[in-house]
Parts: structure tokens; C-alpha cells; sequence
């Protein structure tokens, strides 16, 4: 259920939608549920530093770490600094509360989370790859007390969706069993010194301005646009095929696809509709030439190098742009089929979940919810991980580094919230749709032996397939 | 003669009794036969270290990948019993059967080009280069061997790139108009794959075919030469057939590299592009832990190995045959 490529963990685990609208306190901190006591309302009035104490009420059995020393068992990701400054920052803020974190690579853990949830000894807090199958089992704790406890039934809807498990294990409803430490995003990032140079002034108002703008990169005799389609790091370009279906038709089935609804197809007229254009784009020589045997490295790093116009990729790759072409990269969500039609863009949380045996269960719970409410832990966050660190709507995002592409991911992120907008990636449908469907076809259609409706054809079929063995 | 001698005590022994030589013989060898039981179990004692060790790690695991095949399993959930169905999907699924034909034209290029030409180069080396400049060629070729395939799969995918040494080359000798992105390239990913295979392999031909050649009595050629053979006769009728054993050795070799072949194809092409350098190695990889389908990659590896048993087998028969 997961990206195959490198950066996978953060590519798109699934839907969510970075939430906040950075805007309106509305009706303020006082929302119903959070009476003093709990520790969002704390967080969100009085400044970092004055949280601790006031959480401890003695009126309502508030879900707390208390005051007695508290050693929460973790698993996190090797290579990703995130969970690392978060759990160091609660430690500087709870000081009853330290850590005994294991990490590992991601495909290890993959294939260690059902033995590790099941052991004598299951983490706390645990960085989650997959997760049906793991509630199938009843491995993970179910966190509805937590939603209704802390008020995340507040939070923008999206911002849960993807990590709610139904009854009869279908994605994107039902009980809530994992939280996101933040909410990636993705779009087109661009040159802006090259976009300039192709009289880009404001970010394309619908995808035939935009293509507009690949033509004329096209005959400027630059490299419209940069992508990686090898097998090594999987077809990248089911990222423009996937902006192009949110553009031309709704998010809704392309989720339902994704989570295995019962009949669902990819299948469908507008999704034949773009992938035609993601045809003419291959057939008008947008993409270079060499595309099936580019990786991901070696994608962005020609496009650091000043190779391509635009680049579909992800805010995980902020702090790589902005380190190679410092404040000269743009980011603009994919735009809509009309102008001022709804945005949409894959994005997913950084998931992780809480083992149904966990000793801990009411701690770790409480620092996911001081992840998405606490200022200095939003603020790591967005410096760090140039993510939306989710949470309720009426927090302000913190502000990225003047001139990074982070100002830029986190703005467009809030808009395609505001629209609903948020996709899981079509690479996640299955366990190998991406490495066996997705990619071998992309491939295929670069070297031009496959159709637009052949590809649709071919994935759904190698869907299906997967499903049933 | 050795056993009776050290019966010579127990026969002194016996003769003050004053049994008869039957008995003595009956005695002798019951004692002989248990001393060979002793020296038996002697033998499997000290076998028994290796044998666990492979028992462990070698039979178990194949046991129970065959158990493995048999069921439909996630990895972690209940598995479910489904006889032979799995085989079925191996060997009808056009995709799975599309893996099986490109693991053997694969052998073209790590079995039949590394032992030809390795024949060859021995050749060259044995004649002609015999002092320095055959340890030096001995060792380029031999190269391959000492570094790590993912470090070779990673410098050949940068050699055979769009902007690449290889494509550079043929610019400056102006076949700009065939430069292309070889191992993205439908029509020569797996031509591609198969040169670094061979590159890989060659080597190790060449040093056991050489290896070999040495063995191959000097006064054959020299007689042969004498009878006025050329270097092609004498290669045909001498080398040749001396080094049956050597060939048979480099094929089986090979041909097992290239049937289970896996790290350059990962490296350097992942299976792609579509699926023209997908491999056995490589689907069994992505299925068990990617579709976590741990059947079908069960049942995919079980025929795998009965796939390299069929090929290898008939090689060894042939080369033992009449090679006394």
C-alpha cells in the first residue's frame, strides 16, 4: 500500500488533506469540547513553554501524560528527522516523559509492524506503512475516545479520512487508528528564472494555459518539463496523469478506487480524458527523451542543475530545491480544467499509529495531538519537514523561511483544503499496482507502445488481479 | 589388511580358549563390522556441524517454500490452502511466463558470449601472452569478479545513459544518430542488462578456461604443430576437447547466473522499461514483499529451481558422460 520510491514514506501515503485554512479564528480557542483542561485549548492560548502544568486537571479525567515518569516505546523511520526533534521538544516540555525509540529502514519495518504490534513489548507510538490489514488483526488501537477527547472530530474532515479503517476494512471511513505527524503535498514546482523566460507571471489559471506554457518552453528549445519514469524509482509520471484526472473529473472515485470500494474503476471517460492530454504531452516531446531510464535523484538533480521548466513533485523535496536554486523555485498546485474551478492535489499524512497492547496508549495519544496544536511543535514542523503540520483550522500555519518554495507548498496546500481537495496517490491502490500496473505501462506510453485507453485498460486489469490473489 | 592387523590383539587373546577358526572369523568380523559402524558414525559426527548448517538454511527454507506455494498468504494473516493454483498463475499468466523467457534469453549473454569469447581469450592468452602482459589482462578481466555488482549495476547505469561515456564515445565516432538511453530503451534494455552480465562473467570464463589449459600436455601442441596444424586446428583439436570439464563448469555456472539473476536487473533497470528486463529473482522480490502475494512468489521460486534443475542437469550429464 505504499510508494515504492525512495522518498516513498513521504510520497503520498494517502489522503489527507492539509487541512488548515491558515485563516479565521472563528469562534477563538473556546470550542466547546476543550474545557481548560484539555491541552489544545492550553496550547493554542498560552505561549509553548506554559503548557505543561495546566494540564494537569483535576475535574475532567483529561487524557495526559501526568507527572510520573513515562518511557514511550517508539518506532520511527530511519533518515527522517521529524519524529527525532518533535519527541525531543515534548521531552523539553514534559520532562516526565522520555523515549525509548527504536528506528529502522522503511521496508524493514513494512515487514516488521504486524510482529512488532503483537509482541510482549508493542511500541507506543509506531511510524505505520500499511494499515487495513493491520486492523483487520486488531493490532492497532482504535483512537475514537481520542477524537472525541481531544477534538479532532473538529479538524478539518480530510485530515482524517485517510486513516480511518471501516468495519469491512475499506479505507477512508469508519474508526479513526492513526494520526499524521504532518500532510505532505504535491504539485508543480518551477524555475522561476526558465518560467520568466517563457513569460510565466502568475502560476497557469487552468491546465490549457498551462500547456500553453509547455508549448512555448518547448519552442524556447528548453526542457518543458523534468520527471523520472524509471522502474528503479517507479513511474513518475502517474503524477501529472493523476493532476490531470482531479482536473477533468472529481476526486471521489479516484480515492474510492484507491481504497478498494467494492467496484470501482480507473477506468472512467474522464479519466481517459487526461490520460489523452498526458498522451499529446509525451507525443509533443515535453518530457526528455531519456525518461524511462531517469530515477528520481538524478531527476531532481538535473532540475536543480537548471534542466526542465517545471516538475511534478512533493513538498518533501522542499529543502532540497531550495538548496540547489536558492528562492529560485516556484510552486503551483496543478490547476483546474476551467478557471477558478476546484483545486485538488495528492497528499498524505506521515502516519503513525499506537499499537492496540501499547502500555502507553493515553501519552503517546496525547503527543499526537500536541503535534498538530502545540506552536513550537507546529513551527518544527513546517521548518524541518516544509509540511503542513495539520490540526485544527483555526491555528495559523507558522510562516516557511522568506524565499523558500515552502511559502509557496503550504499557500497552495491551504487553497486545495479549502476546495476538499485532497487525493491518496493511484500508486497505493495495492501493494505492487505501481511497480507492476503504473510504471511498466507510463513506460510503455513514453516508448510508444501503449494508448491512453490501453493504459487505463491494462492498470485496472492488474488491478483486479492483485486483488484477488 | 589394515583391519586385520589391528584385530591381531583380540586373535591373541582369543587362542588361549581354543575356539575354533570359525568362530574366530565370526568374531573377527562382527568386531570389524562394528569398527566400521563406529568409524561411520565417526564420519556422520563430523559431518553433522555442516549438515545442520544446511538443513537450517538450505533444506528448511526450500521445504517450506514449497509449503508456501501451496497456500494463499499476505505474510502475516491466516494463509489459505489452494493446492495448485499458484502454479497454474506462474505458468499461464502471460506476464510471470514473459519473466521465464527473458531469464533465458538472458543466457545468451552471461553463458554463450562469456564462454566463447572466453575460449577465445585464453586462447590468445596461452599462445601469445605469456609473461606480464598475460597477469595483467588475467586480472582486468578478472576484475568484475572482486567488485560488488550493485557498485557495477550503478556505474554502468551511468556509462550506458542518455549523457553517458558509452553514447559519448559513439558521438565521436559519429554514430550520433544511435545514442540513446540504453537501459530505458525498449528495444535494448535487455541487451543492455545482458553486456554487463556478460562483462561480469567473462572473467571468470577466462581464468578457469586458462586454468584449465595449463593441465593440457605441451607435447600435444608440439606434435601438432610438427604435423603442421594452425592455431584454429590445434584449438579444435586439442583445446577444445581437453577442457570439456572447464566448459561444462563455466556453462553451469553461468546459466545459473543469468536463470536466477536478480541484482544488475535491480540496480540498473529495476524490470523496466514495461517489463522487457523483468527477471524470476526480481518478480519473486516483488511479489512476496511488495504485492506480499507470498504464494505466487512461492510458487514462481519452486518452479524456478526445477527450471534451473532441467538446464543444469543435462550439462552435467554431458560433460561427465564420456570424459574418461
Amino acid at each position: 500500500m505504499f510508494l515504492a520510491f525512495s522518498q516513498s514514506r513521504k510520497v503520498l501515503g494517502g489522503l489527507a488533506v492539509l487541512a488548515l485554512v491558515a485563516s479565521a479564528c472563528s469562534s477563538s480557542g473556546a470550542t466547546p469540547t476543550a474545557a481548560p483542561a484539555t491541552p489544545t485549548a492550553a496550547a493554542a492560548t498560552t505561549a509553548a513553554t506554559a503548557a505543561p502544568s495546566v494540564a494537569v486537571s483535576p475535574s475532567a479525567p483529561a487524557i495526559t501524560c501526568g507527572t510520573a515518569p513515562v518511557v514511550l516505546n517508539a518506532y520511527f523511520e530511519t533518515g527522517f528527522d521529524i519524529p527525532f526533534k518533535l519527541s525531543d521538544e515534548f521531552t523539553k516540555q514534559y520532562p516526565n516523559v522520555t523515549w525509548k525509540i527504536s528506528q529502522d529502514q522503511f521496508t524493514n519495518l513494512t515487514n516488521a509492524t504486524p510482529r512488532l504490534l503483537a509482541s510482549d513489548n508493542p511500541p507506543d507510538l509506531i511510524r505505520l506503512p500499511t494499515m487495513v490489514s493491520l486492523v483487520k488483526d486488531g493490532l492497532l488501537k482504535n483512537l475514537d475516545t481520542y477524537v472525541t477527547a481531544f477534538g479532532w472530530d473538529k479538524w478539518p474532515a480530510a485530515t482524517l479520512l485517510q486513516n480511518r479503517v471501516s468495519a469491512d476494512g475499506i479505507r477512508g471511513s469508519g474508526s479513526l487508528y492513526a494520526a499524521g505527524l504532518n500532510y505532505s503535498m504535491t504539485g508543480v514546482f518551477y524555475n522561476k528564472k526558465l518560467a520568466a523566460q517563457i513569460g510565466m507571471t502568475t502560476p497557469p489559471a487552468t491546465v490549457a494555459d498551462f500547456e500553453a506554457l509547455l508549448a512555448k518552453a518547448k519552442t524556447a528549445g528548453l526542457q518543458p518539463i523534468m520527471a523520472w519514469n524509471a522502474s528503479a524509482s517507479g513511474g513518475g509520471l502517474a503524477f501529472p496523469l493523476q493532476n490531470l484526472m482531479a482536473a477533468y473529473g472529481p476526486t471521489q472515485p479516484i480515492n474510492d478506487w484507491i481504497f478498494g470500494v467494492k467496484g470501482a474503476t480507473i477506468d472512467t471517460p474522464t479519466n481517459l480524458t487526461a490520460a489523452q492530454h498526458l498522451e499529446t504531452w509525451v507525443k509533443s516531446g515535453y518530457f526528455p527523451k531519456d525518461v524511462n531510464a531517469i530515477e528520481y535523484t538524478a531527476a531532481n538533480s538535473r532540475f536543480g542543475k537548471g534542466e526542465g521548466v517545471f516538475m511534478f513533485n512533493g513538498d518533501w523535496q522542499n529543502a532540497t530545491y531550495d538548496k540547489d536554486q536558492p528562492a529560485g523555485v516556484g510552486f503551483f498546485a496543478f490547476p483546474s480544467a476551467t478557471a477558478g474551478g476546484k483545486l485538488a492535489a495528492m497528499s498524505s499524512p506521515l502516519t503513525y499509529g499506537i499499537s492496540a497492547k501499547a502500555k502507553n496508549a493515553d501519552c503517546a495519544a496525547f503527543f499526537l495531538n500536541w503535534v498538530a496544536t502545540n506552536t513550537t511543535a507546529r513551527q518544527i514542523n513546517v521548518a524541518i519537514g516544509g509540511s503542513n503540520p495539520g490540526g485544527p483550522s483555526d491555528l495559523p500555519i507558522p510562516a516557511g523561511a522568506a524565499g523558500s518554495v515552502t511559502i509557496d507548498t503550504l499557500a497552495s496546500g491551504a487553497q486545495v483544503a479549502k476546495d476538499s481537495g485532497g487525493m491518496d496517490f493511484i500508486a497505493n491502490a495495492t501493494g505492487s499496482i505501481f511497480a507492476q500496473g503504473w510504471t511498466p505501462e507510463l513506460q510503455k506510453m513514453i516508448g510508444g507502445k501503449q494508448t491512453a485507453e490501453g493504459l487505463l485498460k491494462a492498470v485496472q486489469a492488474e488491478y483486479l488481479k492483485e486483488l484477488s490473489q | 589388511m589394515q583391519a586385520a592387523d589391528t584385530s591381531m590383539p583380540e586373535n591373541i587373546l582369543n587362542r588361549p580358549d581354543a575356539q575354533t577358526d570359525d568362530r574366530q572369523r565370526r568374531s573377527r568380523r562382527t568386531s570389524r563390522s562394528r569398527k566400521v559402524r563406529r568409524e561411520t558414525l565417526l564420519g556422520w559426527l563430523f559431518v553433522l556441524p555442516a549438515l545442520a548448517v544446511y538443513g537450517m538454511f538450505v533444506l528448511l527454507p526450500l521445504a517450506i517454500t514449497v509449503q508456501y506455494s501451496l497456500y494463499r498468504w499476505d505474510g502475516f494473516n491466516t494463509p489459505v490452502w489452494v493446492g495448485m493454483s499458484n502454479y497454474v498463475t506462474v505458468l499461464t499468466d502471460p506476464d510471470l511466463l514473459n519473466t521465464i523467457f527473458n531469464a533465458f534469453r538472458l543466457m545468451i549473454f552471461f553463458s554463450l558470449i562469456p564462454v566463447t569469447l572466453g575460449l577465445v581469450v585464453a586462447s590468445v592468452i596461452r599462445r601469445s601472452a605469456t609473461g606480464s602482459l598475460g597477469n595483467v589482462a588475467r586480472t582486468v578481466l578478472f576484475l568484475p569478479q572482486v567488485i560488488p555488482l550493485v557498485a557495477a549495476g550503478i556505474v554502468w547505469s551511468v556509462v550506458l545513459s542518455l549523457s553517458g561515456i558509452g553514447n559519448q564515445l559513439l558521438t565521436a565516432i559519429g554514430l550520433e544518430g544511435i545514442t540513446r538511453a540504453w537501459l530505458g530503451d525498449f528495444d535494448t534494455a535487455l541487451g543492455a542488462v545482458g553486456l554487463i552480465g556478460a562483462w561480469v562473467l567473462l572473467g571468470l570464463c577466462t581464468l578457469l578456461l586458462l586454468t584449465g589449459m595449463t593441465k593440457i600436455d605441451p607435447a600435444l601442441y608440439e606434435s601438432a604443430r610438427i604435423d603442421g596444424a594452425g592455431a584454429v586446428q590445434e584449438f579444435l583439436a586439442i583445446t577444445l576437447p581437453s577442457l570439456r570439464q572447464e566448459i561444462a563448469v563455466c556453462v553451469t555456472v553461468t546459466v545459473i547466473a543469468a536463470l536466477r539473476s536478480f541484482d544488475i536487473v535491480y540496480v540498473t533497470t529495476g524490470g523496466g522499461p514495461g517489463l522487457t528486463t523483468m527477471v524470476p529473482g526480481l518478480d519473486i522480490y516483488v511479489l512476496a514483499f511488495q504485492a506480499r502475494a507470498v504464494g505466487v512468489a512461492s510458487a514462481l521460486a519452486v518452479v524456478l529451481i526445477v527450471l534451473i534443475l532441467v538446464v543444469i542437469l543435462p550439462i552435467q550429464w554431458l560433460s561427465r558422460g564420456d570424459g574418461e
